[in-house]
């Protein structure tokens, strides 16, 4: 089976701007995929190129083994992007609109019920007489999602769909895009919220300077760079008295408490009955796991 | 997967959007200049009807009807695809267009006939209106038609090429005043070339829109200021050029896939 997506070192200059420098990548099918990095790292860009809104510098992109350029409009077929940003055709209704978007794609009538099909699953039926303007910024970026819907294509990309929208919502779409997940299409997204990603995706690149610093499934990311860590507050004079064989440890002192890091769950205990040999008294005890965001936040080296 | 079918939908769909487009804002985009077009003709025969005769046994205002209605067709053809590029960059909605697989050569057609289409509609409607109280013979409808064509074809593709090439507004409004506004006034709408000083009369040759005006003109009275031959060739020769620059920049991307 082709894989649905494939960078071969890929690169985009923007002038004397490196966005994208020299990615591979590539995406099977029937992924749920995450693309992650901070502001400027070159996700906007690769996803720009994958739906010809910029060409590449070099490097060559495919989806399901057709080319981006080449054959970029068997490429486009197979493609759907949710651009980021909220626009929209002022002149039109969603209904009206959506039909147009799958005409674009050479469908005709006979998609008309998939269109319906498409503002029922999205909570979009009561407005889908309502001229574009007139929505909310929710019910907007609803419309945005149908818009790269309506063709049915098999791999769907959304760029940060969930900026700016309420927790109500996010669950809808979330809920909505799994549902598309497990009927087979390939699901791409660049998300700043660190949690769905790693709710979501099944694997996860992550980009700083245009460059992918990480790439793997999110367990195995989440494995290689997991710590536990240890966090405890401890009794006034703590600090002071803490006994040798507790400071060998790393720790770093946060909001009062001591957050240690742990090589093996066996230094719970060693750490603390060198806490209870020293009378020092435990106030409160906690373990912490690593999470994507701080896995994230190692390698892209963001604060 | 992509076929002649889904080609002709594809580009079918735009069109329908594009005429759609100006005619959801008919007041602006056709009532407006019909009511422009027909005041230049109430005050400009009201004035010169009596005095002047440019063609012999042709009123004044007879001869300035097919001036207004091909003036107004071209700044209409102009206006469609250059305000409907120039508003989906900047809304950013032009992003639902260049995701499709619509090729450079279906956007240029859908464009180009909504623009024609846009600019006959409001050379339609002056026409209609004129004769209910002008008596305008036509002499050679196929020149009439052709001339239409031509003329709202040429400034369909201008507009396409002045909304990729504009980012802001203000942009656009300079190619309407300086360009169009400028050349179709000095292109012999309300008069003929041969009243002028001999050196203008060489100057207004160099404008494409007097060969336009005076082409469409010669469908109407059998009469023009130069060979309406000569005028469909320079036309044609535009409109062959302008096409050309167009598929050009719409193939590269410029300033709409970087």
């Amino acid at each position: 089976m082709k894989p649905a997506i494939v960078y071969k070192n890929v690169k985009k200059n923007y002038r004397s701007v490196k966005a994208v420098n020299g990615i591979s990548l590539s995406i099977p099918q029937g992924e749920f995929f995450g693309l992650l990095g901070p502001n400027g790292a070159g996700k906007s860009t690769m996803i720009n190129m994958l739906g010809g809104l910029a060409t590449p510098s070099s490097g060559k992109i495919s989806v399901m083994g057709k080319d981006v350029q080449k054959e970029y409009q068997e490429a486009r077929h197979l493609v759907g992007i949710v651009p980021q940003e909220l626009v929209f055709d002022p002149f039109f209704n969603v209904r009206e609109m959506l039909r147009f978007q799958a005409g674009y794609f050479g469908k005709g009538r006979e998609n008309d019920k998939w269109v319906d099909e498409v503002i029922d699953r999205l909570d979009l039926r009561d407005k889908a007489n309502t001229n574009m303007r007139a929505l909310s910024g929710g019910m907007k970026r609803r419309a945005l999602i149908a818009q790269a819907l309506v063709h049915r294509p098999p791999v769907i990309v959304l760029d940060e769909p969930t900026a700016g929208v309420d927790v109500e919502l996010r669950q809808k779409l979330w809920s909505f895009i799994k549902e598309l997940n497990k009927e087979g299409h390939t699901i791409v997204l660049t998300t700043h919220y660190l949690e769905e990603a790693e709710a979501l995706c099944n694997s996860v690149a992550m980009l700083r300077l245009g460059k992918i610093v990480a790439l793997d499934t999110t367990r195995n990311l989440l494995k290689k760079f997991s710590t536990k860590n240890l966090m405890l507050r401890l009794n006034f004079m703590a600090k002071k008295s803490l006994p040798q064989s507790v400071k060998n440890f790393s720790y770093v002192e946060s909001d009062g408490a001591f957050i240690f890091q742990l090589k093996k769950i066996t230094d719970i205990a060693e750490i603390t009955e060198a806490l209870k040999k020293s009378k020092i008294e435990i106030i409160d005890m906690q373990t912490v796991d690593t999470d994507l965001e701080n896995v994230f936040l190692k390698l892209t080296g963001a604060k | 997967m992509v076929t002649l079918k889904t080609q002709i939908i594809g580009t079918w769909t735009l069109l329908k959007k594009e005429l759609l487009r100006f005619w959801r804002v008919a007041f602006q985009t056709v009532a407006a200049p019909v009511i422009t077009g027909i005041l230049y003709l109430l005050i400009f025969s009201h004035v010169l009807d009596s005095r002047l005769e440019v063609y012999e046994g042709v009123p004044y205002s007879a001869f300035l009807i097919p001036g207004l209605i091909m003036m107004s067709l071209l700044q209409n053809a102009f206006s469609n695809s250059s305000s409907s590029l120039i508003q989906a960059k900047v809304m950013g909605n032009i992003v639902f267009l260049l995701l499709t697989p619509l090729s450079y050569l279906q956007l240029f057609f859908a464009f180009l006939a909504a623009s024609i289409a846009r600019g006959i509609f409001v050379g339609a409607c002056i026409y209609l209106i004129a004769i209910i109280y002008i008596d305008l013979p036509i002499e050679y409808p196929w020149f009439l038609l052709l001339f239409a064509l031509l003329g709202g074809g040429l400034m369909g593709a201008f507009g396409i090429i002045a909304g990729v090439w504009c980012d802001r507004f203000d942009q656009m409004s300079a190619f309407g005043n300086f360009v169009n506004y400028a050349l179709s006034m000095l292109s012999g709408v309300f008069y003929s070339i041969h009243s002028l000083p001999v050196a203008w009369q060489g100057v207004s040759q160099l404008n494409p829109f007097f060969y336009m005006i005076d082409g469409f003109r010669f469908g109407f009275f059998g009469k023009s200021d130069v060979s309406p031959y000569f005028s469909l060739g320079v036309v044609a020769l535009f409109f062959i050029v302008l096409s050309f620059i167009t598929i050009r920049m719409l193939k590269s991307g410029f300033k709409l896939r970087n």
